[in-house]
Protein backbone atom coordinates (compact mmCIF):
# COMPACT_ATOMS: atom_id res chain seq x y z
CA UNK A 1 0.00 0.00 0.00
CA UNK A 2 2.89 1.98 0.98
CA UNK A 3 5.24 1.57 -1.68
CA UNK A 4 2.49 2.95 -5.13
CA UNK A 5 2.87 6.64 -3.52
CA UNK A 6 6.38 6.66 -3.35
CA UNK A 7 6.63 5.33 -7.02
CA UNK A 8 4.55 7.83 -7.93
CA UNK A 9 6.39 10.38 -6.04
CA UNK A 10 9.33 9.51 -7.64
CA UNK A 11 7.82 9.65 -10.99
CA UNK A 12 6.36 12.96 -10.05
CA UNK A 13 9.88 14.70 -9.44
CA UNK A 14 11.38 12.87 -12.33
CA UNK A 15 9.21 14.83 -14.29
CA UNK A 16 9.37 17.84 -12.63
CA UNK A 17 13.56 17.74 -13.31
CA UNK A 18 13.32 16.90 -16.68
CA UNK A 19 10.41 19.96 -17.71
CA UNK A 20 12.46 21.95 -15.79
CA UNK A 21 15.56 20.67 -17.58
CA UNK A 22 13.85 21.16 -20.90
CA UNK A 23 12.56 24.59 -20.02
CA UNK A 24 15.94 25.90 -19.29
CA UNK A 25 17.04 24.38 -22.55
CA UNK A 26 14.26 25.71 -24.46
CA UNK A 27 15.26 29.85 -22.54
CA UNK A 28 18.98 29.19 -23.21
CA UNK A 29 18.82 31.33 -26.64
CA UNK A 30 17.39 34.18 -24.82
CA UNK A 31 20.01 34.69 -22.42
CA UNK A 32 22.64 34.74 -25.20
CA UNK A 33 20.09 36.70 -27.27
CA UNK A 34 19.81 39.71 -24.67
CA UNK A 35 23.28 40.13 -24.87
CA UNK A 36 23.48 41.31 -28.61
CA UNK A 37 19.76 42.82 -28.58
CA UNK A 38 20.00 45.99 -26.00
CA UNK A 39 16.18 46.71 -24.61
CA UNK A 40 16.04 49.82 -27.50
CA UNK A 41 16.68 47.65 -30.11
CA UNK A 42 13.72 44.97 -29.00
CA UNK A 43 11.32 47.74 -28.59
CA UNK A 44 12.18 49.90 -32.08
CA UNK A 45 9.51 50.86 -34.45
CA UNK A 46 9.12 49.92 -38.21
CA UNK A 47 11.21 53.18 -40.17
CA UNK A 48 7.77 54.79 -41.01
CA UNK A 49 6.18 54.48 -37.43
CA UNK A 50 9.34 56.83 -35.87
CA UNK A 51 9.68 60.00 -35.15
CA UNK A 52 12.50 61.83 -35.93
CA UNK A 53 14.02 61.74 -32.64
CA UNK A 54 13.68 58.18 -31.97
CA UNK A 55 15.23 57.76 -35.97
CA UNK A 56 17.90 59.90 -34.30
CA UNK A 57 18.12 58.09 -31.44
CA UNK A 58 18.37 54.63 -33.51
CA UNK A 59 21.10 55.77 -35.66
CA UNK A 60 23.47 57.05 -32.70
CA UNK A 61 22.78 53.52 -31.27
CA UNK A 62 23.59 51.52 -34.31
CA UNK A 63 26.82 54.03 -34.66
CA UNK A 64 27.78 53.48 -31.33
CA UNK A 65 27.23 49.52 -31.90
CA UNK A 66 29.23 49.94 -35.14
CA UNK A 67 32.23 51.64 -32.67
CA UNK A 68 32.05 48.58 -30.63
CA UNK A 69 31.78 46.00 -33.04
CA UNK A 70 34.20 47.21 -35.67
CA UNK A 71 35.94 49.57 -33.97
CA UNK A 72 35.34 52.07 -36.45
CA UNK A 73 33.64 55.88 -36.18
CA UNK A 74 30.60 55.75 -39.30
CA UNK A 75 27.94 58.71 -39.87
CA UNK A 76 24.77 57.08 -39.96
CA UNK A 77 21.82 58.96 -41.84
CA UNK A 78 18.56 59.04 -42.83
CA UNK A 79 18.43 60.29 -46.21
CA UNK A 80 14.39 60.90 -47.82
CA UNK A 81 13.40 60.84 -50.90
CA UNK A 82 13.05 64.23 -53.17
CA UNK A 83 10.18 65.73 -54.93
CA UNK A 84 10.34 65.22 -58.81
CA UNK A 85 12.73 62.32 -58.70
CA UNK A 86 12.50 58.70 -59.84
CA UNK A 87 15.53 57.34 -60.34
CA UNK A 88 16.43 54.79 -63.59
CA UNK A 89 19.05 52.80 -64.60
CA UNK A 90 19.97 51.62 -68.33
CA UNK A 91 23.01 49.52 -69.18
CA UNK A 92 24.67 48.96 -72.25
CA UNK A 93 25.68 45.53 -73.03
CA UNK A 94 27.56 46.25 -76.34
CA UNK A 95 30.19 48.13 -74.66
CA UNK A 96 30.03 46.11 -71.12
CA UNK A 97 33.43 44.12 -70.81
CA UNK A 98 32.63 41.97 -67.88
CA UNK A 99 35.20 43.33 -65.72
CA UNK A 100 33.27 43.31 -62.31
CA UNK A 101 34.53 46.60 -61.60
CA UNK A 102 31.03 47.54 -60.06
CA UNK A 103 31.07 44.74 -58.33
CA UNK A 104 33.75 45.47 -56.93
CA UNK A 105 32.42 48.56 -56.34
CA UNK A 106 29.51 47.71 -54.89
CA UNK A 107 31.46 45.34 -52.68
CA UNK A 108 33.35 48.16 -51.20
CA UNK A 109 31.21 50.92 -50.55
CA UNK A 110 28.35 49.11 -49.24
CA UNK A 111 30.30 47.69 -46.38
CA UNK A 112 30.07 44.22 -47.96
CA UNK A 113 30.98 40.98 -45.79
CA UNK A 114 34.54 40.46 -46.87
CA UNK A 115 34.46 36.56 -46.44
CA UNK A 116 32.28 35.88 -49.26
CA UNK A 117 33.23 38.92 -51.14
CA UNK A 118 29.59 39.63 -51.65
CA UNK A 119 28.11 42.08 -53.93
CA UNK A 120 24.74 43.55 -55.39
CA UNK A 121 26.23 43.17 -58.24
CA UNK A 122 26.42 39.62 -59.94
CA UNK A 123 28.38 39.49 -63.84
CA UNK A 124 26.78 37.02 -65.87
CA UNK A 125 28.65 35.97 -68.44
CA UNK A 126 26.37 34.95 -71.70
CA UNK A 127 26.82 33.15 -75.01
CA UNK A 128 26.53 35.37 -77.45
CA UNK A 129 22.86 34.73 -79.27
CA UNK A 130 21.80 32.98 -76.17
CA UNK A 131 19.17 35.47 -73.74
CA UNK A 132 18.91 32.72 -70.84
CA UNK A 133 19.74 34.37 -67.61
CA UNK A 134 20.10 31.37 -65.94
CA UNK A 135 22.59 30.00 -67.98
CA UNK A 136 25.21 32.80 -67.04
CA UNK A 137 28.04 31.77 -65.36
CA UNK A 138 29.07 34.71 -62.38
CA UNK A 139 32.06 33.27 -61.51
CA UNK A 140 34.22 33.18 -64.72
CA UNK A 141 37.87 34.20 -63.64
CA UNK A 142 39.75 34.55 -67.22
CA UNK A 143 40.46 37.44 -69.10
CA UNK A 144 37.75 39.47 -70.35
CA UNK A 145 35.66 39.81 -72.71
CA UNK A 146 36.40 36.18 -73.92
CA UNK A 147 35.03 35.40 -77.54
CA UNK A 148 31.73 34.64 -78.06
CA UNK A 149 30.53 35.90 -75.21
CA UNK A 150 28.66 38.73 -73.97
CA UNK A 151 28.43 40.10 -70.45
CA UNK A 152 24.68 40.89 -68.12
CA UNK A 153 25.58 42.68 -65.03
CA UNK A 154 22.70 42.12 -63.19
CA UNK A 155 21.35 43.54 -59.89
CA UNK A 156 18.43 44.71 -58.36
CA UNK A 157 15.74 45.53 -60.85
CA UNK A 158 13.90 48.27 -58.82
CA UNK A 159 10.48 47.02 -59.86
CA UNK A 160 7.52 49.05 -59.99
CA UNK A 161 5.62 46.03 -58.93
CA UNK A 162 7.88 44.42 -57.18
CA UNK A 163 7.35 40.63 -56.25
CA UNK A 164 10.02 41.13 -52.99
CA UNK A 165 7.34 43.26 -51.60
CA UNK A 166 4.02 41.61 -51.89
CA UNK A 167 5.55 38.25 -50.57
CA UNK A 168 7.02 40.00 -47.21
CA UNK A 169 5.18 38.96 -44.17
CA UNK A 170 6.00 41.91 -41.72
CA UNK A 171 6.81 44.89 -44.42
CA UNK A 172 10.00 45.14 -43.08
CA UNK A 173 10.85 45.33 -47.11
CA UNK A 174 8.60 48.35 -49.40
CA UNK A 175 8.87 51.11 -52.02
CA UNK A 176 10.59 54.27 -51.76
CA UNK A 177 8.44 57.25 -53.74
CA UNK A 178 11.75 57.70 -55.94
CA UNK A 179 11.40 54.27 -56.92
CA UNK A 180 14.11 52.36 -54.96
CA UNK A 181 12.94 49.36 -52.95
CA UNK A 182 14.31 49.25 -49.44
CA UNK A 183 15.14 46.87 -46.33
CA UNK A 184 14.46 48.26 -42.79
CA UNK A 185 17.36 45.75 -41.68
CA UNK A 186 16.33 46.25 -38.14
CA UNK A 187 12.62 45.20 -38.69
CA UNK A 188 13.49 42.17 -41.00
CA UNK A 189 12.59 38.70 -39.45
CA UNK A 190 14.94 36.72 -42.06
CA UNK A 191 12.31 34.34 -43.80
CA UNK A 192 14.01 35.12 -47.09
CA UNK A 193 10.23 34.63 -48.72
CA UNK A 194 11.51 37.62 -50.51
CA UNK A 195 14.97 36.43 -51.72
CA UNK A 196 12.32 33.56 -52.82
CA UNK A 197 10.33 36.10 -55.18
CA UNK A 198 13.09 37.68 -56.92
CA UNK A 199 13.12 36.92 -60.24
CA UNK A 200 16.21 38.45 -60.71
CA UNK A 201 18.18 36.95 -58.00
CA UNK A 202 18.72 40.17 -56.70
CA UNK A 203 18.48 39.59 -53.05
CA UNK A 204 21.06 38.69 -50.37
CA UNK A 205 20.82 37.05 -47.02
CA UNK A 206 23.54 37.65 -44.18
CA UNK A 207 24.46 34.11 -43.33
CA UNK A 208 26.83 35.33 -40.81
CA UNK A 209 27.82 38.62 -39.63
CA UNK A 210 29.43 40.47 -41.74
CA UNK A 211 33.67 40.25 -41.37
CA UNK A 212 34.90 44.00 -42.42
CA UNK A 213 38.17 45.43 -41.45
CA UNK A 214 37.87 48.53 -39.47
CA UNK A 215 39.99 50.56 -41.99
CA UNK A 216 38.09 49.25 -44.96
CA UNK A 217 34.40 50.65 -43.66
CA UNK A 218 32.77 52.90 -45.73
CA UNK A 219 31.83 55.83 -42.62
CA UNK A 220 29.46 57.49 -44.72
CA UNK A 221 26.42 55.28 -44.25
CA UNK A 222 22.68 55.23 -44.57
CA UNK A 223 19.93 53.79 -42.31
CA UNK A 224 18.21 52.16 -45.26
CA UNK A 225 21.30 51.49 -47.66
CA UNK A 226 24.99 50.76 -46.71
CA UNK A 227 25.26 50.56 -42.98
CA UNK A 228 26.77 47.37 -41.97
CA UNK A 229 23.76 45.12 -41.94
CA UNK A 230 23.13 42.46 -39.06
CA UNK A 231 23.00 38.61 -38.74
CA UNK A 232 20.18 37.16 -40.04
CA UNK A 233 18.48 40.21 -42.65
CA UNK A 234 17.92 40.56 -46.16
CA UNK A 235 20.10 42.79 -47.72
CA UNK A 236 19.89 44.47 -51.74
CA UNK A 237 20.99 47.21 -53.87
CA UNK A 238 19.41 50.51 -53.02
CA UNK A 239 20.85 52.53 -56.35
CA UNK A 240 23.48 53.53 -53.05
CA UNK A 241 20.81 56.32 -52.01
CA UNK A 242 22.95 57.85 -49.26
CA UNK A 243 24.88 59.00 -52.62
CA UNK A 244 22.16 59.62 -55.40
CA UNK A 245 19.41 61.07 -53.17
CA UNK A 246 22.25 63.47 -52.58
CA UNK A 247 22.82 64.09 -56.05
CA UNK A 248 25.92 61.76 -56.72
CA UNK A 249 25.73 59.00 -59.21
CA UNK A 250 26.05 55.59 -57.97
CA UNK A 251 29.10 53.64 -57.04
CA UNK A 252 28.86 50.78 -59.67
CA UNK A 253 28.69 53.71 -62.38
CA UNK A 254 31.62 55.68 -61.35
CA UNK A 255 33.55 52.54 -61.39
CA UNK A 256 32.59 51.31 -64.81
CA UNK A 257 36.08 52.46 -67.05
CA UNK A 258 33.71 51.92 -70.17
CA UNK A 259 30.61 53.75 -69.08
CA UNK A 260 28.26 51.24 -69.63
CA UNK A 261 25.96 52.60 -67.35
CA UNK A 262 23.55 55.28 -67.69
CA UNK A 263 21.81 56.77 -64.55
CA UNK A 264 19.26 59.52 -63.83
CA UNK A 265 15.84 61.03 -63.15
CA UNK A 266 13.04 59.66 -65.60
CA UNK A 267 11.02 62.67 -64.45
CA UNK A 268 13.51 65.29 -65.95
CA UNK A 269 13.08 65.18 -69.55
CA UNK A 270 16.91 66.32 -70.27
CA UNK A 271 18.25 63.34 -68.25
CA UNK A 272 20.48 61.24 -69.64
CA UNK A 273 18.60 57.99 -69.05
CA UNK A 274 15.66 59.78 -70.86
CA UNK A 275 17.86 60.26 -74.21
CA UNK A 276 18.59 56.41 -73.80
CA UNK A 277 14.66 55.25 -73.06
CA UNK A 278 14.02 57.19 -75.99
CA UNK A 279 16.90 56.50 -78.30
CA UNK A 280 18.07 53.49 -77.84
CA UNK A 281 16.15 49.84 -78.03
CA UNK A 282 15.86 49.14 -74.43
CA UNK A 283 14.59 46.04 -72.78
CA UNK A 284 14.32 44.30 -69.37
CA UNK A 285 14.61 41.41 -67.71
CA UNK A 286 12.15 38.94 -67.66
CA UNK A 287 9.63 41.39 -68.82
CA UNK A 288 6.56 38.72 -68.71
CA UNK A 289 6.45 38.39 -65.46
CA UNK A 290 4.97 42.08 -65.38
CA UNK A 291 7.53 43.15 -62.80
CA UNK A 292 7.79 46.46 -64.68
CA UNK A 293 11.81 46.68 -63.66
CA UNK A 294 13.52 50.22 -63.50
CA UNK A 295 16.71 48.90 -65.02
CA UNK A 296 16.74 49.10 -68.83
CA UNK A 297 19.48 47.77 -70.59
CA UNK A 298 20.77 48.14 -74.63
CA UNK A 299 22.56 47.07 -77.45
CA UNK A 300 24.15 49.95 -79.98
CA UNK A 301 23.19 49.49 -83.44
CA UNK B 1 33.92 101.67 -25.62
CA UNK B 2 33.79 99.88 -29.15
CA UNK B 3 35.08 101.60 -32.50
CA UNK B 4 33.23 101.30 -35.85
CA UNK B 5 36.29 98.64 -37.12
CA UNK B 6 35.38 96.37 -33.83
CA UNK B 7 31.34 96.27 -34.57
CA UNK B 8 32.18 95.78 -38.18
CA UNK B 9 33.86 92.57 -37.55
CA UNK B 10 31.45 91.17 -34.74
CA UNK B 11 28.89 91.54 -38.05
CA UNK B 12 31.34 89.41 -40.23
CA UNK B 13 31.80 86.51 -37.14
CA UNK B 14 28.00 86.34 -36.81
CA UNK B 15 28.06 85.59 -40.41
CA UNK B 16 30.61 82.68 -40.40
CA UNK B 17 32.87 84.55 -41.97
CA UNK B 18 36.65 84.84 -42.21
CA UNK B 19 37.35 88.13 -42.62
CA UNK B 20 41.13 89.84 -42.01
CA UNK B 21 41.07 91.57 -38.63
CA UNK B 22 41.66 95.26 -39.48
CA UNK B 23 44.83 95.63 -37.20
CA UNK B 24 46.39 98.41 -38.37
CA UNK B 25 43.45 100.60 -38.82
CA UNK B 26 42.27 100.22 -34.93
CA UNK B 27 46.04 100.01 -33.75
CA UNK B 28 46.48 103.89 -34.68
CA UNK B 29 43.78 104.46 -32.92
CA UNK B 30 43.82 102.96 -29.33
CA UNK B 31 46.84 102.04 -26.79
CA UNK B 32 48.04 98.06 -26.88
CA UNK B 33 46.45 96.59 -23.97
CA UNK B 34 42.96 97.80 -25.34
CA UNK B 35 44.12 96.42 -28.88
CA UNK B 36 44.44 93.00 -26.88
CA UNK B 37 41.03 93.05 -25.29
CA UNK B 38 39.64 94.07 -28.21
CA UNK B 39 40.63 90.80 -29.49
CA UNK B 40 40.18 88.72 -27.21
CA UNK B 41 36.27 89.78 -27.14
CA UNK B 42 36.78 89.27 -30.80
CA UNK B 43 37.88 85.42 -30.74
CA UNK B 44 35.30 84.75 -28.33
CA UNK B 45 32.00 86.17 -30.39
CA UNK B 46 33.52 84.44 -33.53
CA UNK B 47 34.18 81.12 -31.64
CA UNK B 48 29.86 81.72 -30.82
CA UNK B 49 29.10 82.37 -34.07
CA UNK B 50 31.05 78.89 -35.31
CA UNK B 51 29.50 76.57 -32.74
CA UNK B 52 25.88 78.91 -34.08
CA UNK B 53 26.80 77.74 -37.00
CA UNK B 54 27.48 73.68 -36.15
CA UNK B 55 24.37 73.76 -34.53
CA UNK B 56 22.52 75.26 -37.68
CA UNK B 57 24.26 72.51 -39.62
CA UNK B 58 23.49 69.72 -37.31
CA UNK B 59 19.87 70.84 -37.31
CA UNK B 60 20.02 70.46 -41.15
CA UNK B 61 21.79 67.07 -41.12
CA UNK B 62 18.41 65.58 -38.46
CA UNK B 63 15.98 63.49 -40.26
CA UNK B 64 13.20 65.49 -41.79
CA UNK B 65 9.54 63.28 -42.59
CA UNK B 66 8.89 65.83 -45.45
CA UNK B 67 10.84 65.33 -49.14
CA UNK B 68 13.55 67.88 -49.66
CA UNK B 69 12.30 69.38 -52.56
CA UNK B 70 14.77 70.93 -55.24
CA UNK B 71 14.22 74.27 -56.56
CA UNK B 72 14.35 74.21 -60.65
CA UNK B 73 16.07 76.91 -62.49
CA UNK B 74 19.09 77.04 -60.70
CA UNK B 75 22.56 76.99 -62.21
CA UNK B 76 24.09 74.14 -63.17
CA UNK B 77 27.18 73.15 -62.21
CA UNK B 78 29.76 72.16 -64.92
CA UNK B 79 30.87 69.17 -66.68
CA UNK B 80 34.56 69.04 -67.04
CA UNK B 81 36.20 66.83 -69.73
CA UNK B 82 39.11 64.93 -68.20
CA UNK B 83 42.73 66.25 -69.96
CA UNK B 84 44.73 62.75 -70.45
CA UNK B 85 48.23 62.89 -69.58
CA UNK B 86 48.99 61.30 -73.16
CA UNK B 87 47.66 64.53 -75.09
CA UNK B 88 51.06 66.47 -73.48
CA UNK B 89 53.38 63.92 -72.52
CA UNK B 90 54.51 60.27 -73.44
CA UNK B 91 55.85 57.25 -71.45
CA UNK B 92 60.01 57.09 -70.61
CA UNK B 93 59.24 53.62 -70.13
CA UNK B 94 61.85 53.85 -67.26
CA UNK B 95 59.70 53.42 -63.77
CA UNK B 96 61.21 56.19 -61.12
CA UNK B 97 62.75 54.18 -58.04
CA UNK B 98 58.99 53.54 -56.51
CA UNK B 99 58.10 51.59 -59.75
CA UNK B 100 55.88 54.49 -60.78
CA UNK B 101 56.11 54.80 -64.85
CA UNK B 102 57.78 58.10 -65.38
CA UNK B 103 56.51 60.44 -68.00
CA UNK B 104 58.27 63.21 -70.37
CA UNK B 105 56.48 66.49 -71.99
CA UNK B 106 56.63 66.01 -75.56
CA UNK B 107 57.96 69.47 -75.60
CA UNK B 108 61.18 67.80 -73.61
CA UNK B 109 62.84 66.81 -76.95
CA UNK B 110 60.46 68.52 -79.42
CA UNK B 111 61.81 71.66 -78.50
CA UNK B 112 65.05 71.02 -78.91
CA UNK B 113 65.21 68.72 -82.19
CA UNK B 114 63.59 68.93 -85.11
CA UNK B 115 61.17 66.36 -86.03
CA UNK B 116 62.00 64.33 -89.08
CA UNK B 117 59.09 64.13 -91.51
CA UNK B 118 55.66 62.27 -90.62
CA UNK B 119 56.69 58.51 -92.42
CA UNK B 120 53.53 56.41 -93.21
CA UNK B 121 54.61 53.25 -91.35
CA UNK B 122 55.53 52.51 -88.44
CA UNK B 123 58.29 50.55 -89.56
CA UNK B 124 59.85 53.48 -90.95
CA UNK B 125 60.20 55.03 -87.28
CA UNK B 126 63.91 54.38 -86.33
CA UNK B 127 64.90 56.61 -83.29
CA UNK B 128 62.11 57.55 -81.55
CA UNK B 129 58.12 56.42 -81.06
CA UNK B 130 59.15 53.39 -81.74
CA UNK B 131 57.31 51.42 -78.89
CA UNK B 132 53.93 52.45 -80.16
CA UNK B 133 51.59 49.08 -81.78
CA UNK B 134 49.64 51.05 -84.14
CA UNK B 135 46.07 49.76 -85.00
CA UNK B 136 43.92 51.85 -86.12
CA UNK B 137 42.58 51.31 -89.33
CA UNK B 138 43.67 52.36 -92.35
CA UNK B 139 44.81 55.89 -91.02
CA UNK B 140 48.75 56.90 -90.90
CA UNK B 141 50.66 59.04 -88.67
CA UNK B 142 49.70 62.63 -90.93
CA UNK B 143 45.93 61.27 -91.22
CA UNK B 144 46.00 63.48 -87.23
CA UNK B 145 49.53 64.82 -86.86
CA UNK B 146 50.76 68.29 -88.06
CA UNK B 147 54.25 67.64 -89.83
CA UNK B 148 56.46 69.74 -87.80
CA UNK B 149 54.46 70.68 -84.98
CA UNK B 150 53.74 68.07 -82.34
CA UNK B 151 51.56 70.02 -80.19
CA UNK B 152 48.74 70.08 -82.85
CA UNK B 153 46.80 68.49 -85.26
CA UNK B 154 44.69 68.28 -88.29
CA UNK B 155 41.07 67.52 -89.00
CA UNK B 156 40.07 66.20 -92.16
CA UNK B 157 38.80 69.59 -93.52
CA UNK B 158 42.84 70.87 -92.85
CA UNK B 159 41.99 72.83 -89.61
CA UNK B 160 44.67 72.82 -87.25
CA UNK B 161 43.84 72.39 -83.79
CA UNK B 162 45.85 71.87 -80.31
CA UNK B 163 46.52 68.20 -79.40
CA UNK B 164 44.52 68.55 -76.17
CA UNK B 165 41.41 69.02 -78.07
CA UNK B 166 41.60 65.98 -79.62
CA UNK B 167 37.79 64.76 -79.34
CA UNK B 168 36.82 66.56 -82.14
CA UNK B 169 39.26 65.13 -84.19
CA UNK B 170 37.79 61.65 -83.19
CA UNK B 171 34.24 62.85 -83.65
CA UNK B 172 35.04 63.36 -87.28
CA UNK B 173 35.08 59.14 -87.68
CA UNK B 174 33.18 58.24 -85.00
CA UNK B 175 29.75 59.93 -84.95
CA UNK B 176 28.15 57.54 -83.25
CA UNK B 177 30.01 57.15 -80.45
CA UNK B 178 30.49 60.86 -79.95
CA UNK B 179 26.44 61.30 -80.35
CA UNK B 180 26.78 58.91 -77.25
CA UNK B 181 29.10 60.45 -75.53
CA UNK B 182 27.78 63.77 -75.66
CA UNK B 183 24.00 62.49 -74.13
CA UNK B 184 25.71 60.46 -71.52
CA UNK B 185 25.76 57.08 -72.56
CA UNK B 186 29.34 56.16 -73.56
CA UNK B 187 32.24 57.03 -71.91
CA UNK B 188 32.43 56.75 -67.61
CA UNK B 189 31.71 59.75 -65.56
CA UNK B 190 32.32 60.80 -61.74
CA UNK B 191 30.20 63.21 -59.74
CA UNK B 192 26.68 64.17 -59.36
CA UNK B 193 24.05 62.95 -62.18
CA UNK B 194 22.01 65.99 -60.72
CA UNK B 195 24.54 69.08 -61.86
CA UNK B 196 22.15 71.36 -59.41
CA UNK B 197 24.04 69.92 -56.73
CA UNK B 198 27.35 69.34 -57.87
CA UNK B 199 29.81 69.47 -60.88
CA UNK B 200 30.60 65.54 -63.04
CA UNK B 201 33.45 64.96 -65.06
CA UNK B 202 33.92 63.22 -67.70
CA UNK B 203 36.80 60.50 -69.15
CA UNK B 204 38.14 61.81 -72.61
CA UNK B 205 38.05 59.86 -75.70
CA UNK B 206 41.99 59.12 -74.80
CA UNK B 207 41.14 57.95 -71.14
CA UNK B 208 40.27 54.82 -72.38
CA UNK B 209 41.21 53.94 -75.67
CA UNK B 210 45.00 54.71 -76.80
CA UNK B 211 44.55 56.48 -79.91
CA UNK B 212 47.33 54.32 -81.90
CA UNK B 213 45.26 51.09 -80.97
CA UNK B 214 42.38 52.11 -80.08
CA UNK B 215 40.35 48.41 -78.96
CA UNK B 216 40.28 48.25 -75.46
CA UNK B 217 42.48 45.10 -74.36
CA UNK B 218 41.59 41.94 -72.50
CA UNK B 219 41.41 42.42 -68.85
CA UNK B 220 41.54 40.35 -65.90
CA UNK B 221 38.07 40.91 -64.50
CA UNK B 222 38.01 41.36 -60.71
CA UNK B 223 37.33 38.18 -58.47
CA UNK B 224 34.38 36.56 -58.57
CA UNK B 225 31.97 36.27 -55.31
CA UNK B 226 32.29 33.34 -53.06
CA UNK B 227 28.94 32.40 -52.94
CA UNK B 228 27.94 28.52 -52.22
CA UNK B 229 24.67 28.86 -54.43
CA UNK B 230 26.54 30.37 -57.42
CA UNK B 231 28.72 27.11 -57.05
CA UNK B 232 25.94 24.80 -57.12
CA UNK B 233 24.21 26.46 -60.17
CA UNK B 234 27.45 25.83 -61.80
CA UNK B 235 27.76 22.25 -61.17
CA UNK B 236 24.10 21.71 -62.29
CA UNK B 237 25.19 23.14 -65.49
CA UNK B 238 27.37 20.83 -65.65
CA UNK B 239 25.02 17.95 -65.30
CA UNK B 240 23.02 18.69 -68.02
Amino acid sequence: MSEKPKRRVALKVLGATLGAGAFARAMAPLASWSKDLSMGEFLQKHYSEMTPDEMNTVMRRLESNTKRDYGRDVNIRDIRPSEGVEFGYALNLSVCIGCRKCAEACHNENNHDRRTNNSYIRVLEMEQGSFDMEKGNATYTHAVPAAGKYYMPVQCQQCSNPPCVNVCPVQATWKEPDGIVVVDYNWCIGCRYCEAACPYHARRFNWTKPEIPAEEINPDQAYLSNRIRPQGVMEKCTFCLHRTREGRLPACLEACPTGARVFGNMLDPNSEIRWVLANKRVFVLKEDLGTDPRFFYFFDE
Amino acid sequence: MRGAPISGSDTDACRGMTGAYPTDTIAKRVPKTLMFYFQSIHRCLRLLASIGALTLVGCNQSPSTRPTPITAGSDLHPTVINEPDRLTSIETGTPDPRGVPTRVACRTCHSLRQSNPLPNSMDKLTTFHQHIAFNHGDSTCSSCHVEGQHDRIHLANGTVLPLTEALSLCKQCHGPQYRDYSHGSHGGMNGYWDRRRGPRTRNHCVDCHDPHAPQIPMVMPAPPPRDRFLKAHVEEDAHE
